[in-house]
């Protein structure tokens, strides 16, 4: 990893210096353990700041939207898969963006490492495959596999899929991987059942948006929810507006979500969002054979028609 | 929908063109018929109005 971070600073270095991008986005060191924060730089002298570890989950897709200056961008899988959406959908050139991948090994899971300890975490390290996290009367040592975010321990495009270039060579695909285990564990329920699941998963949300702000895919200049005239929904915390909320911007996602993460990563009281929008991204890989951002030829299910789509359910 | 927890048929599709009155009728008996065989739905509704 710490080679990681000084290839990333030697690439964003070159790359300022030789003019061929005006500012590099990475991450740098968050100013509370592993909450690495995303971090805008102009200036060679500034890539010292630049950082990369297991705590890097934030998706940096989200910082390109409507940019009109020469971007070098940090990549890892999902972000670079974010970055194909983005371009598929206008929302930044192919011509503007330097990409610089990063093989990613999953990223730690921060409300699962929280939860284990009951002091304050005071600093995370790691080395090799091993997570050190040390506290004022606590020090414990990790397997990284056993913490990482649900999503990287079922990530089956670690590598980017677009890139100028790659920080180090590309890591093993996870290969066999059940992703959609709990999708189908729903499934099997009976109506009344999946209603009472969801209803306890969204209980404790506070409506703060995190999710929705975290998300690359969430750009609309204005959210649906946050007009008022029309006013889609409700703004209150009951439970109708809760899922309306919940599953419409699912459904905004369906044929985008590369899986990522970033919601569950932001949410503050640990709802495991992806679980609204998993169901879709299923649904799209079993109907449509497609995978989110995985080439820039291919249009998204959602914007073309063939007349071979699946269409039982239109009486 | 149906993953979210409503029944299935409670949400049903159809493509009936603006000349095709019969499919129209049709649809709409079949679909108040489904709709009354399952009941009246109480989730995704707002009991009252919530004064602040």
């Amino acid at each position: 990893m710490i080679d990681y971070s000084e290839k990333i600073k030697e690439i964003s270095k070159r790359l300022l210096e030789e003019g061929r991008v005006d500012i590099v986005i990475g991450f740098k060191k968050g100013t509370v353990p592993m909450m690495n924060e995303p971090c805008l730089v102009k200036s060679s002298g500034e890539v010292e700041k630049f950082v990369w570890d297991s705590n890097c989950g934030i998706n940096l897709a989200n910082y390109l939207t409507g940019r009109n200056e020469k971007t070098g961008i940090v990549a890892k899988g999902c972000d670079s898969r974010n970055i194909v959406t983005h371009i598929i959908e206008n929302k930044i050139k192919r011509e503007q963006l330097y990409i610089i991948g990063v093989p990613c090994k999953g990223m730690i899971d921060k409300h699962r490492v929280a939860a284990m300890f009951d002091g304050e975490i005071k600093v995370v390290d790691e080395k090799d495959a091993k997570i050190i996290i040390k506290g004022e009367n606590f020090e414990k040592t990790l397997d990284k596999e056993s913490i990482l975010q649900s999503n990287c321990s079922i990530c089956i495009h670690r590598n980017p899929v677009l890139n100028d270039e790659l920080v180090a060579d590309p890591v093993e695909e996870q290969r066999d991987v059940d992703r959609y285990e709990d999708v189908r564990k729903i499934e099997t329920m009976k109506p009344q059942e999946k209603w009472q699941y969801f209803e306890d998963m969204l209980k404790p949300c506070i409506r703060c948006y995190a999710c929705r702000n975290a998300c690359p895919l969430c750009y609309c200049p204005t959210c649906f929810v946050d007009e008022h005239r029309p006013q889609w929904v409700g703004k209150s915390q009951d439970p109708t507006d809760l899922r309306t909320f919940h599953f419409l911007r699912a459904y905004h996602c369906a044929g985008r979500c590369t899986d990522c993460g970033a919601c569950e990563r932001a949410c503050p009281v640990g709802i495991p969002v992806r679980q609204f929008t998993k169901k879709l991204e299923k649904d799209c890989l079993e109907l449509f054979n497609w995978e989110a951002g995985m080439s820039l030829d291919v249009r998204p299910p959602l914007d073309t028609f063939r007349p071979d789509d699946p269409d039982d359910f239109i009486k | 929908m149906e993953h979210m927890g409503i029944e299935s048929g409670r949400l049903q599709f159809s493509w009936v063109s603006s000349a095709e009155s019969t499919k129209f009728v049709d649809v709409v008996k079949e679909v108040t018929e489904a709709i009354k065989a399952l009941g009246p739905n109480y989730s995704f509704a707002k009991t009252q109005a919530k004064v602040a």
